[in-house]
């Protein structure tokens, strides 16, 4: 310890060093602050800690993020008469919205061997992938007075905010079920396969929620126009339609599998294929082809490489190489985009 | 033992504001700045802090003093590590709370969930949270309304909720912002003796208040900001304060009496 170390008084002494008229601009004379910091092993407080021991803070506030995303999910219908009701209520309205206008009104179903549970599946998978994108390319800003007044590991913030979508998300798998069963589908082991499916989504949706909360968290520009981006991508993904039955598409295959192949499309056929018989069947893998029912939807001759009965463009083990590909890749990459500003959040 | 706990060296903060005057804020002027290819002419530079240099010791009780935005509570964010220093750095022993007037806690949410949440963000384990929760109920003294929307509280009652959740675990260093102004003489006396006790327990505290009498009781060193930079500072807290009186034209405060936490300045 050096001499002014002690010399700097306890609570209420009036040291030589300090008691005059005390302005101190710059350093103390002999040392410089920042070696007077460092021979106390002070750190700077609003220092980034490396990316695993900030998965490790992370980890350690597991319980306050679980605590959040639930009281938050409480809170958002305490002001509505009916209250929890509508976390039913709203996929059943969505649902019923979709079908009047794709299923009945349009008609897209063409392709598709059963149309309702097929439309239902996809727009709720779909949903909880656009809410999660939403609500997270907001968080930062949305939660500038909490990021200001307590110190926290930031990405707390978009994986609670994940944590609720997923929440609400239980409740309308309860609404699906029953739609898919009422329809007509029998229950079989394979809807096992939805929770993992289910799981991959939430992980690839927490990457992106927290790479969308940092390009979200500048200007305001980006949260006007995500609404726009999510809904063109939503009718790129096959949420009301077969990818595989889209007659202008036909022409161009690479284009099919693309669309194929991307995040939303992968997930929502994931699901489609667990619990979903008749998507299982058609799909090519689950038997050679179905020759028959392909013809159906022939046109002028081109029928044997496309449609929901007879493509054979991305099979099953694919699709689940796939999602686990976008899985992997959106939580590296978002977690640590955003970790890299992490210091940054409460400048507004 | 008088290491030092809280170095703050060179500090500058600044704030960007987005939306302040300067524009008509129509779509027209909008197209003509995006062709002219300008920056947006809203966005404004603030510096609240303009280098500031101190360094607190253990058990220093330290008092902030200022007009309105002289920068006091911007300095406590900055310590907190809640504010990125534009330049300068701030060095802390540890994690520094900040009990702040805003400190909002989550407002659609009960009381209940609020004393849950805020011990778990401050990185208490599910079972401390239990432990700890009468106790913060019981200094705070909201009664029932612990069961009603934070919402619905009063400003004061809001506050002492807010000083009882963070004042729960025992920090090395501990900032209170304003948080005691609306409290009720009673509460005031209670956050008094907490404050003190917390002192006792070796930490740091930083106390930024209007009242002066609550300055002079709890706090042995005082910091004097203005404009974002340090007028004065030092452990004559008596005679700070008078200076600073005396600076804003307010009367030099009478001392024949023993300091009382609850008199009116």
């Amino acid at each position: 310890m050096k001499e002014r170390a002690r010399d700097q008084g306890g609570p209420g002494t009036l040291t030589d060093e300090l008691a005059t008229p005390d302005v101190i601009e710059g350093p103390l004379p002999g040392e410089s602050l920042a070696e007077l910091a460092a021979e106390y092993q002070l750190r700077p407080s609003s220092a980034r800690p490396g990316v695993f021991a900030y998965a490790g803070q992370l980890w350690a506030r597991r319980h306050f993020i679980v605590g959040f995303a639930t009281a938050r999910n409480v809170a958002m219908y305490t002001e509505a008469r009916l209250g929890q009701l509508w976390q039913v209520l709203t996929p059943l309205l969505n649902a019923a919205v979709y079908y009047l206008i794709f299923g009945i009104i349009l008609d897209t179903s063409r392709g598709v061997p059963k149309f309702l549970p097929f439309l239902i599946t996809g727009i709720f998978i779909f949903n909880f992938t656009q809410r999660a994108f939403i609500t997270s390319s907001r968080v930062i800003v949305d939660s500038l007075p909490l990021i200001r007044a307590l110190p926290f590991p930031r990405a707390s913030l978009p994986i609670g905010y994940v944590l609720i979508e997923l929440q609400q998300l239980v409740f309308s798998m309860i609404v699906l079920t029953a739609i898919v069963l009422g329809s007509g589908e029998p229950l079989t082991w394979y809807w096992l396969l939805a929770l993992p499916a289910l799981a991959l989504q939430t992980v690839f949706n927490m990457g992106m929620g927290l790479f969308l909360a940092r390009v979200g968290s500048g200007a305001d520009d980006f949260g006007q126009l995500m609404p726009f981006l999510v809904r063109t991508w939503m009718y790129t993904s096959g949420v009301m339609f077969s990818i595989q039955t889209i007659s202008t598409l036909k022409k161009h295959p690479t284009l099919t599998y693309i669309l194929q192949i991307n995040p939303a499309a992968v997930f929502i056929s994931l699901v489609r294929n667990a619990i979903l018989k008749s998507e299982r069947l058609a799909w090519p893998g689950s038997q050679p082809y179905n020759a028959a029912k392909c013809a159906l939807y022939d046109f002028k001759g081109t029928h044997l490489e496309n449609s929901a009965y007879c493509h054979g463009t991305v099979t099953m083990n694919q699709l689940w190489l796939y999602g686990a590909g976008w899985a992997v890749v959106a939580l590296v990459v978002g977690f640590v985009f955003f970790w890299q500003a992490e210091t940054r959040y409460g400048r507004g | 033992m008088a290491d030092p706990t809280v170095i703050v060296d060179d500090l500058h903060v600044v704030y960007r504001v987005y939306g302040a005057g300067g524009d008509k804020g129509t779509a027209a002027t909008a197209l003509m700045r995006v062709f002219k290819r300008q920056r947006r002419p809203s966005v404004r530079e603030v510096e609240a802090i303009r280098g500031v240099s101190f360094v607190i010791n253990h058990g220093d009780a330290v008092g902030i003093i200022g007009r309105n935005g002289s920068g006091k509570s911007t300095l406590l964010q900055a310590i907190a590590g809640l504010l990125p220093p534009e330049q300068g750095c701030v060095y802390t022993s540890g994690q520094a709370a900040l009990l702040g007037v805003n400190a909002a806690l989550l407002d659609d949410l009960t009381g209940e969930r609020n004393v849950v949440l805020g011990c778990l963000a401050m990185g208490m384990s599910p079972q401390e949270t239990k432990d700890a929760y009468p106790s913060i109920v019981e200094f705070s003294g909201v009664g029932t309304f612990i069961d009603y929307p934070m919402r619905t509280y009063s400003t004061g009652m809001a506050q002492r909720l807010r000083f009882s959740i963070a004042s729960a675990k025992s920090h090395e260093i501990l900032m209170i912002d304003e948080a005691l102004a609306t409290g009720d003489a009673n509460f005031r006396a209670k956050s008094h003796e907490k404050i003190m006790s917390l002192r006792g327990e070796a930490g740091t505290v930083f106390l930024v208040a209007h009242n002066l009498a609550e300055i002079e009781a709890s706090c042995n060193r005082v910091i004097w900001l203005e404009k974002g930079k340090i007028m004065k500072q030092g452990y004559d807290v008596p005679g700070i304060v008078d200076a600073y009186l005396e600076a804003t034209g307010g009367e030099p405060r009478k001392r024949d009496k023993p300091v009382d936490v609850n008199a009116v300045t």
